[in-house]
Protein backbone atom coordinates (compact mmCIF):
# COMPACT_ATOMS: atom_id res chain seq x y z
CA UNK A 1 0.00 0.00 0.00
CA UNK A 2 2.70 2.34 1.13
CA UNK A 3 4.46 1.32 -2.66
CA UNK A 4 0.66 2.58 -4.26
CA UNK A 5 0.73 5.54 -2.54
CA UNK A 6 4.64 6.64 -2.97
CA UNK A 7 3.75 6.13 -6.71
CA UNK A 8 0.56 8.21 -6.84
CA UNK A 9 2.09 10.68 -5.05
CA UNK A 10 4.76 11.08 -7.17
CA UNK A 11 2.35 10.74 -10.88
CA UNK A 12 0.39 13.80 -9.21
CA UNK A 13 3.33 16.16 -8.52
CA UNK A 14 5.13 15.06 -11.59
CA UNK A 15 1.97 16.16 -13.95
CA UNK A 16 1.38 19.21 -12.07
CA UNK A 17 5.51 20.03 -12.00
CA UNK A 18 5.54 19.31 -16.17
CA UNK A 19 2.46 21.57 -16.47
CA UNK A 20 3.90 24.61 -13.92
CA UNK A 21 7.20 24.23 -16.41
CA UNK A 22 5.49 25.02 -19.64
CA UNK A 23 3.93 27.71 -18.04
CA UNK A 24 7.32 29.09 -17.31
CA UNK A 25 8.43 28.34 -20.46
CA UNK A 26 5.26 30.45 -22.05
CA UNK A 27 6.03 33.17 -20.01
CA UNK A 28 9.77 33.50 -20.25
CA UNK A 29 11.47 32.45 -23.70
CA UNK A 30 11.86 35.26 -25.73
CA UNK A 31 9.81 34.88 -28.90
CA UNK A 32 6.40 33.32 -30.51
CA UNK A 33 7.89 30.36 -31.77
CA UNK A 34 9.69 29.41 -28.33
CA UNK A 35 6.92 29.95 -26.50
CA UNK A 36 4.66 27.65 -29.16
CA UNK A 37 6.88 25.16 -28.11
CA UNK A 38 7.60 24.92 -24.45
CA UNK A 39 3.51 24.36 -23.13
CA UNK A 40 2.76 21.93 -26.33
CA UNK A 41 4.92 19.71 -25.10
CA UNK A 42 5.32 19.49 -21.45
CA UNK A 43 1.99 19.99 -20.94
CA UNK A 44 0.61 17.18 -22.78
CA UNK A 45 3.18 15.19 -20.36
CA UNK A 46 1.79 17.18 -17.55
CA UNK A 47 -1.96 15.86 -18.37
CA UNK A 48 -0.35 12.74 -19.45
CA UNK A 49 0.89 12.05 -15.93
CA UNK A 50 -2.29 13.21 -14.12
CA UNK A 51 -4.31 11.05 -15.97
CA UNK A 52 -1.89 7.85 -15.17
CA UNK A 53 -2.32 8.92 -11.87
CA UNK A 54 -6.54 9.26 -11.87
CA UNK A 55 -6.54 5.75 -13.84
CA UNK A 56 -4.15 4.47 -11.22
CA UNK A 57 -6.22 5.75 -8.59
CA UNK A 58 -9.37 4.61 -9.57
CA UNK A 59 -8.38 1.23 -10.28
CA UNK A 60 -7.51 0.71 -6.99
CA UNK A 61 -9.92 1.84 -4.87
CA UNK A 62 -13.15 1.00 -7.09
CA UNK A 63 -11.28 -2.69 -7.24
CA UNK A 64 -12.23 -2.66 -11.16
CA UNK A 65 -10.15 -1.55 -14.30
CA UNK A 66 -11.10 2.14 -15.09
CA UNK A 67 -9.84 2.63 -18.86
CA UNK A 68 -11.68 5.93 -19.55
CA UNK A 69 -8.61 7.90 -18.64
CA UNK A 70 -6.83 6.62 -20.97
CA UNK A 71 -9.15 8.21 -23.43
CA UNK A 72 -8.06 12.05 -22.23
CA UNK A 73 -4.04 11.06 -22.86
CA UNK A 74 -5.09 9.80 -26.11
CA UNK A 75 -7.05 12.98 -27.23
CA UNK A 76 -4.30 15.15 -26.01
CA UNK A 77 -1.54 13.27 -27.08
CA UNK A 78 -3.30 13.27 -31.15
CA UNK A 79 -4.62 16.92 -30.52
CA UNK A 80 -2.27 18.81 -29.12
CA UNK A 81 0.49 18.70 -31.90
CA UNK A 82 -2.21 19.58 -34.70
CA UNK A 83 -3.29 22.53 -32.70
CA UNK A 84 0.34 23.23 -32.25
CA UNK A 85 1.22 23.42 -36.36
CA UNK A 86 -2.17 25.43 -37.07
CA UNK A 87 -1.05 27.94 -34.41
CA UNK A 88 2.76 28.00 -35.84
CA UNK A 89 1.34 28.07 -39.40
CA UNK A 90 -0.74 31.25 -38.47
CA UNK A 91 2.71 32.88 -36.33
CA UNK A 92 4.82 32.40 -39.75
CA UNK A 93 1.85 33.93 -41.92
CA UNK A 94 1.80 36.97 -39.70
CA UNK A 95 5.69 37.40 -40.06
CA UNK A 96 6.23 37.58 -36.27
CA UNK A 97 9.44 38.30 -35.53
CA UNK A 98 12.19 35.88 -34.83
CA UNK A 99 14.65 35.76 -31.74
CA UNK A 100 18.13 34.96 -32.90
CA UNK A 101 20.57 36.98 -30.39
CA UNK A 102 20.91 37.75 -26.86
CA UNK A 103 18.07 40.35 -26.36
CA UNK A 104 13.99 39.60 -26.82
CA UNK A 105 12.53 41.27 -30.03
CA UNK A 106 10.29 43.94 -29.27
CA UNK B 1 0.10 11.22 1.42
CA UNK B 2 -2.26 11.62 -1.43
CA UNK B 3 -3.74 14.70 -0.19
CA UNK B 4 -0.56 16.57 0.19
CA UNK B 5 0.56 15.90 -2.91
CA UNK B 6 -2.80 17.18 -4.29
CA UNK B 7 -2.65 20.30 -2.36
CA UNK B 8 0.96 20.92 -3.83
CA UNK B 9 0.13 20.14 -7.39
CA UNK B 10 -2.78 22.67 -7.14
CA UNK B 11 -0.54 25.25 -6.05
CA UNK B 12 2.02 24.57 -8.77
CA UNK B 13 -1.12 24.36 -11.60
CA UNK B 14 -2.42 27.56 -10.16
CA UNK B 15 0.74 28.96 -10.65
CA UNK B 16 1.26 27.80 -13.99
CA UNK B 17 -2.51 29.20 -14.50
CA UNK B 18 -1.32 32.50 -13.35
CA UNK B 19 1.42 32.63 -15.56
CA UNK B 20 -0.16 32.18 -18.45
CA UNK B 21 -2.85 34.67 -17.64
CA UNK B 22 -0.01 37.14 -17.41
CA UNK B 23 0.65 36.13 -20.97
CA UNK B 24 -2.35 36.26 -22.01
CA UNK B 25 -2.99 39.77 -20.61
CA UNK B 26 0.54 40.81 -22.14
CA UNK B 27 1.66 38.76 -25.05
CA UNK B 28 2.73 40.81 -27.72
CA UNK B 29 1.17 39.62 -30.81
CA UNK B 30 -2.48 37.80 -31.10
CA UNK B 31 -0.55 34.21 -31.59
CA UNK B 32 1.08 34.34 -27.87
CA UNK B 33 -2.83 34.89 -26.76
CA UNK B 34 -3.69 32.06 -28.50
CA UNK B 35 -1.31 29.56 -27.31
CA UNK B 36 -1.99 31.34 -23.31
CA UNK B 37 -5.81 30.15 -24.10
CA UNK B 38 -4.35 26.65 -24.73
CA UNK B 39 -1.81 26.27 -22.07
CA UNK B 40 -4.75 27.91 -19.70
CA UNK B 41 -7.28 24.90 -20.85
CA UNK B 42 -4.93 21.99 -20.38
CA UNK B 43 -4.18 23.57 -17.40
CA UNK B 44 -7.89 23.69 -16.16
CA UNK B 45 -7.82 20.27 -17.25
CA UNK B 46 -4.73 19.06 -15.31
CA UNK B 47 -6.59 20.99 -12.12
CA UNK B 48 -9.79 19.13 -12.73
CA UNK B 49 -8.34 15.76 -12.80
CA UNK B 50 -6.58 16.25 -9.45
CA UNK B 51 -9.71 17.81 -7.91
CA UNK B 52 -11.52 14.35 -9.17
CA UNK B 53 -8.68 12.60 -7.04
CA UNK B 54 -8.70 13.82 -3.64
CA UNK B 55 -12.31 13.84 -3.84
CA UNK B 56 -13.12 10.84 -5.28
CA UNK B 57 -15.42 11.53 -8.39
CA UNK B 58 -16.12 10.48 -11.46
CA UNK B 59 -17.31 13.52 -12.39
CA UNK B 60 -14.80 15.50 -12.27
CA UNK B 61 -13.07 13.36 -15.15
CA UNK B 62 -16.00 14.09 -17.76
CA UNK B 63 -15.98 17.72 -17.30
CA UNK B 64 -11.97 17.86 -18.08
CA UNK B 65 -12.86 15.83 -21.10
CA UNK B 66 -15.37 18.06 -21.97
CA UNK B 67 -12.78 20.95 -21.53
CA UNK B 68 -10.59 19.39 -23.73
CA UNK B 69 -12.56 19.04 -26.32
CA UNK B 70 -13.75 22.61 -26.60
CA UNK B 71 -10.63 23.82 -26.18
CA UNK B 72 -8.93 21.90 -28.98
CA UNK B 73 -11.84 23.41 -30.92
CA UNK B 74 -11.25 26.72 -29.77
CA UNK B 75 -7.80 26.77 -30.77
CA UNK B 76 -8.33 24.52 -34.12
CA UNK B 77 -10.69 27.70 -35.17
CA UNK B 78 -8.70 31.02 -33.57
CA UNK B 79 -5.54 29.63 -36.11
CA UNK B 80 -7.68 29.17 -38.58
CA UNK B 81 -9.17 32.49 -38.14
CA UNK B 82 -5.46 34.02 -37.95
CA UNK B 83 -4.69 32.26 -41.09
CA UNK B 84 -7.70 33.05 -43.98
CA UNK B 85 -9.33 35.35 -41.56
CA UNK B 86 -12.53 33.33 -41.87
CA UNK B 87 -13.25 30.40 -40.10
CA UNK B 88 -15.96 28.66 -42.33
CA UNK B 89 -15.31 29.18 -45.95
Amino acid sequence: MRVKEFLLSFLIVAGAAFCFLGSLGLARLPDTFTRLHGPSKATTLGIGCMALASLVWFTVTRREPSVHELLVIVFVALTTPISAHMVARAALHRRLPVWRGEAPPQ
Amino acid sequence: MISVAVDIASVLIGLAMLLAFWRLLRGPDIVDRVIAIDTLYINACTLLLAYGIAGDSALHFEASLVIALLGFLTTVAFAKYLLRGDIME
